[in-house]
């Protein structure tokens, strides 16, 4: 029990500091931030490596090989993609 | 991993793996951090996802990681489908894009919850354990399908209108509590195999059934709305597996999820409990004021405005996603460029929903090589519209409606706006007077200030990039 209310103030304290980030991000931003918000947020990979590379049992490592796969796509698929709108914002002076 | 280190480094392994965890946080933080300005973004999504690589590895190193076979495998497939994805995608498709990647993501946790479950002997779990694996499969698979029928609906595959079963909020709100009530259950007698199905294919039936409803207008709201969920299914799922470096990270996206969908909604005028339990407006939109005996346009043609701005001191551009539909972000661009070597000041004005999803049209321009410096959000550029000699308006429709500040019967009335009407004139880029996404007519266009550029806005712009260089 005292886990759960010890990780509830990370829960909690965490959240607050996600408002006070993204509240400052320009809305020129947008785009990018939610898609690379949406990449961290297949952080849920780490779960999916424990439970593929547990020894319990096979089916457990299928469902937790499925979860790396759909994790990998999320975090792979997400930062590339934000890199790829990122390198395209450019000053004037850079472009000339 | 560990089992490769000599042994009197074994003991370490897992506090250091808790350190290596505490850096990674510290680099999602201060990449989410230099995401404030776009000099420094670029930089920022690299520290983060060198943060996530960090947590990768180091977790490999955890004791309870004994094979890799699925591990490399799953990692193998995934990377290789994410990366094709994000190269082949085009600009215009990026809310379709990540609204796919979200669904993966809210997936993922909820299998991670269903993997702990079934890994372990259900004897071990505490109650509490039980309930976050309860959420955690919950938001995961509404996240799951909610994002594939959004995806749906974004691309096309899906009605984009309102489709709905008769009471669908109250069958919605009734599946919900029975769902609550199965995590209860669950919790009680975790033993029992049918309450855990029964729980996932709820959760799975409620994703389809909350957003099968909402109208395509409203889907930036949806795609913020679910990006906050995948946040918090992590979360949840690193409650589970006693991770806090999910918990943290999804707490982080979830929260930045739920202030990007009240930006949304505040930009477009929307509460969230309408989106989500409502039509938009378009529907039972009142016709009044569409007496349309005594209202003329003045049209205009190619050479007209190649004229009046090549001669104007300051033009500011209000891209809409009509130009996005006609792909004519390069023809603007080109348009820009002879009007600035002709020495006049171009700024482009941007609504918050500019495009589909917030921030989408800074994307498409920055695409077709705009410079960010000449982007101007809503709040810099309306006090500058007074000083405007014209204003270029293309594809953009309800953003430039001047109903929104004095026609208080109007269902847009109080959305924040573009002042262009403030502006010395006024050109509008538009096929027809045909009416935006909430289904009203446009004041602006009957205004003596107002010209009307009939056409596609491709090749209306091309004709007047041709105009422009007849001047010469």
């Amino acid at each position: 029990m005292e886990d759960l209310i010890f990780n509830l103030f990370i829960f909690v304290l965490a959240s607050f500091v996600g408002f006070e980030l993204i509240s400052k991000v320009p809305p020129t931003l947008h785009t990018p931030l939610m898609s690379g918000a949406n990449a961290i947020s297949g952080i849920t990979i780490i779960g999916a490596l424990i439970i593929a590379g547990g020894s319990e049992s096979v089916y457990a490592q299928w469902i937790g090989f499925t979860a790396i796969v759909f994790a990998t796509i999320n975090v792979v698929g997400g930062f590339m993609v934000t890199d790829r709108m990122l390198e395209m914002f450019k000053k004037k002076e850079d472009k000339e | 991993m560990s089992q490769f280190l000599p042994e009197f480094l074994q003991a370490y392994v897992p506090n250091t793996i808790q350190i290596f965890y505490l850096i990674a946080t510290a680099f999602f933080i201060l990449g989410i951090k230099r995401l404030i300005s776009p000099a420094t973004a670029r930089s920022g999504n690299q520290l983060a996802s060198f943060g996530m690589l960090l947590g990768v590895v180091v977790t490999l190193f955890d004791r309870e990681i004994v094979s890799f076979e699925f591990i490399i495998a799953g990692v193998v497939l995934g990377a290789l489908i994410g990366a094709v994805a994000a190269k082949k995608v085009q600009m215009t498709a990026m809310p379709e894009m990540v609204a796919i990647f979200n669904g993966f993501g809210g997936g993922a946790s909820a299998l991670v919850a269903w993997g702990e479950f079934s890994r372990l002997d259900s004897g071990l779990f505490e109650s509490y354990a039980l309930v976050t694996i309860g959420l955690s499969i919950l938001i995961g698979s509404i996240t799951f399908t909610g994002s594939f029928i959004a995806f749906g609906k974004l691309k096309g595959f899906i009605n984009g209108g309102r489709i709905a079963l008769p009471g669908q909020n109250l069958i919605n709100l009734f599946l919900t509590i029975v769902a609550l009530f199965l995590i209860g259950w669950f919790t009680v007698d975790p033993e029992y195999q049918i309450v855990f199905w029964s729980l996932f294919g709820l959760a799975l039936l409620i994703g389809v059934f909350t957003v099968l409803p909402i109208g395509g207008a409203d889907m930036p709201v949806v795609i913020s709305l679910l990006n906050s969920y995948s946040g918090i299914a992590a979360s949840m799922a690193g409650f589970v597996v006693g991770n806090n470096l999910l918990i943290i990270s999804g707490a982080l996206v979830g929260a930045a999820g739920l202030i990007l969908t009240n930006i949304m909604c505040q930009a477009m005028n929307r509460k969230l409990l309408d989106v989500l339990f409502a039509a938009f407006g378009g529907e039972g939109v009142s016709t009044a004021g569409l007496d349309d005996d005594d209202k003329t346009v003045q049209k205009t043609f190619a050479d007209d405005v190649a004229i009046q701005c090549s001669y104007a001191k300051k033009v500011v551009i209000v891209p809409g996603y009509g130009l996005a539909v006609a792909q004519a972000q390069h023809a603007l661009k080109e348009v820009a460029g002879l009007l600035e070597g002709k020495g006049v000041e171009i700024k482009y004005g941007i609504h918050p929903v500019a495009g589909r999803m917030p921030g989408h049209m800074n994307v498409l321009l920055a695409e077709a090589d705009v410079p960010y410096d000449q982007l101007y959000d809503m709040d810099e550029i309306n006090p500058q519209f007074a000083s405007t000699d014209v204003v270029l308006i293309i594809g953009a429709n309800d953003v430039v409606n001047p109903a929104a500040q004095n026609s208080p019967g109007s269902p847009i009335y109080g959305m924040p706006i573009l002042n262009v009407h403030e502006a010395k004139r006024t050109i509008v880029f538009k096929r027809s007077l045909s009416y935006g996404y909430a289904g009203i007519d446009n004041a602006l266009f009957y205004s003596d200030t107002n010209q009307m550029f009939f056409g596609d806005a491709k090749k209306s712009l091309q004709e007047l990039t041709g105009a422009i260089k007849d001047l010469n």
